[in-house]
């Protein structure tokens, strides 16, 4: 439905694994009116879910102030190389998407 | 006690069940957390700390903000929030002058660092506020920003 997020997850220093997330999405804040004065329903990224192997790292909720094509970048401790670090997001609309990364 | 995290906890962990067993692509929706439209919607710092379950937010030293003094795209403005307080359970990032104030909140669970960052947009120059919430109590750090729309940087 919507494009692939592009997620880049490494392993630094101290094993703490960083993680960057570029999500594909409109982010329609629901404030903005179209040409002909109707405005535009808003339409956002709600839920963020990460798990890393499995386990939830990270839960994050997103109102419409978050920007067109959302970047979230984050950290945690115990990954390690080749562990796979997974990012889930749920629009207002019921739109979903699912995708997966290494850790390099 | 706060019941949603206990629940977002209990999800979490059904959640790995589910991966396991299902391939990637096809999650139920009921592994997410339940959106808070109460705290989305609030106008105000103190309604957002209410609508999140707390009564008020103490200023805290502990909290860095991470943005620009002055933000030259409006739409486009990188806000990063760490916390040195122990036992982080989740960290909103809120614009006071935007139509809503929360823009973002992260729940931080075992083993993540409570450093997160994203780009929210900004109608106007405001006050960009973090409310961390640590070992059951809210925290809260401001920074000002300023939006330039003419692109002079002025």
């Amino acid at each position: 439905m919507s494009d692939p997020m592009r997620i880049r997850a490494q392993l630094k220093d101290g094993g703490i694994t960083e993680v960057r997330v570029l999500m594909a999405h409109v982010m329609e804040t629901g404030q903005r009116k179209d040409s002909a004065g109707a405005t535009v329903p808003a339409h956002h990224i709600q839920s963020i879910s990460a798990t890393h192997n499995g386990k939830a790292v990270l839960s994050a909720q997103f109102g419409p102030a978050v920007s067109q094509n959302p970047v979230m970048n984050f950290s945690f401790k115990g990954g390690a190389k080749g562990d796979k670090v997974t990012v889930s997001w749920t629009d207002n609309k019921g739109g979903k998407r699912t995708d997966e990364a290494t850790i390099s | 006690m706060n019941l949603q995290r206990r629940t977002t906890l209990k999800t979490g962990a059904s959640f790995a069940l589910i991966a396991a067993a299902v391939s990637a692509g096809v999650l139920p929706t009921s592994a997410f957390a339940q959106w808070n439209k109460n705290a989305f919607d609030a106008k105000t710092l103190n309604d957002v700390v209410k609508a999140m379950g707390g009564t008020t937010a103490e200023k805290s030293g502990d909290i860095a903000i991470t943005a620009p003094d002055i933000a030259e795209n409006g739409a486009v403005v990188p806000i990063a929030v760490a916390s040195k307080l122990a036992n982080v359970e989740s960290i909103a990032i809120l614009v006071e002058k935007n139509p809503n104030a929360l823009a973002a909140s992260f729940d931080i669970l075992a083993g993540t660092e409570a450093n997160v960052g994203t780009r929210v947009k900004m109608g106007q120059s405001s006050n960009v506020h973090a409310i961390v919430k640590a070992g059951g109590k809210y925290y809260v750090a401001t920074k000002e920003v300023k939006v330039t729309l003419g692109g002079c940087g002025g």
